[in-house]
């Protein structure tokens, strides 16, 4: 049975790492969740991102987070990935198959896909 | 929408983006019925904007002059025979006690009654997504019931975001599990 005893055990493990967040992390990835992109399958592509990226161990240096309609609705589902310094990159027709190649191709190695990405947006 | 667990995902953002800090996501589900409700402590609308606001054509997108995310879910409880309401109140004239709740009945029987779906998936989601707003979900069906309510979360993590990845796993079992127990599928 999961208990709360296991969320205080991971609060005391989280107290012995320095938590850096808010911000500062150097990689943002936005999946577009408004009623387009849920519609088209954004919801199993966020949550690829959030389990992919911490099993790549990517978690201090990428945040996932969510936004509305990013304007694009036929693209749909469409990944933004940002990162201080360089172009945005705009994913679309994002599926949890192609996630698994982002993350390992362009925020753990920092080369874009090219193939799913799309210019100008 | 494929799942009435993505109408939930969809319908939930209105209420993240009328500025609440609760949202309740209420279903209520017998043999026959099942009753969604998203409540929250948002903005509220208008009487003006409440009377449109089943039409697609009303919204407060800026990237387009089409909303469908209420005519999508109403559509899908109407088509069971169903129907859906929405009540609220504004900032202006009710302060503290604003908000907006949406709720829909779907009758389960019916040819076209939509599946709930995968609704563990949503709500970690919407956790996920906003880690400060207070979400309280309850899914009583018959006599048993399935819940999580982030505050009770929070009190035990102390510093601790909701949104750490540790803790997004443990929700989602937390869900899993109490479903498995009562044998809903």
């Amino acid at each position: 049975m999961k208990s709360l005893a296991e969320l205080a055990a991971i609060r005391e493990k989280m107290q012995n790492k320095v938590v850096i967040r808010d911000g500062s992390s150097e990689i943002r990835v936005v999946v577009g969740m408004a009623t387009c992109g849920i519609a088209a399958g954004a919801r199993p592509v966020l949550n690829a991102f959030v389990e992919g990226v911490n099993e790549a161990g990517l978690a201090d240096k990428v945040a996932v987070t969510q936004t509305g309609c990013i304007g694009v609705c036929q693209f749909e589902p469409i990944v933004e990935v940002f990162e201080a310094g360089k172009e945005k990159v705009t994913y679309a027709h994002m599926d949890a198959e192609k996630v698994k190649r982002v993350i390992q191709e362009h925020l753990k190695n920092g080369k874009p896909v090219a193939e799913y990405a799309i210019t100008n947006v | 929408m494929k799942e009435l667990s993505l109408n939930i995902l969809d319908i939930a953002q209105n209420s993240v983006k009328a500025g609440a800090d609760k949202i309740d996501v209420l279903l209520e589900e017998n043999e026959e019925t099942l009753v969604i409700s998203i409540a929250d402590n948002g903005c509220g609308m208008s009487e003006e904007f409440l009377k449109n606001v089943q039409d697609p054509f009303c919204t407060t997108r800026t990237t387009r002059k089409v909303g469908m995310g209420i005519p999508l879910f109403k559509l899908a409880a109407e088509q069971t025979e169903g129907n859906l309401t929405i009540t609220s109140k504004t900032k202006e004239k009710f302060s503290d006690e604003s908000g907006t709740t949406i709720t829909a009945l779907f009758y389960k029987n019916h040819i076209d009654f939509t599946v709930l779906g995968d609704i563990v998936s949503t709500i970690v989601t919407l956790i996920q997504g906003q880690p400060d707003i207070h979400w309280h979900f309850n899914h009583k069906i018959n006599k048993d019931e399935v819940g999580v309510d982030t505050d009770e979360l929070k009190s035990v993590l102390g510093d601790v975001p909701l949104d750490n990845f540790e803790v997004i796993c443990w929700i989602k079992e937390y869900l899993e599990e109490q479903y498995n127990e009562i044998g809903y599928n």
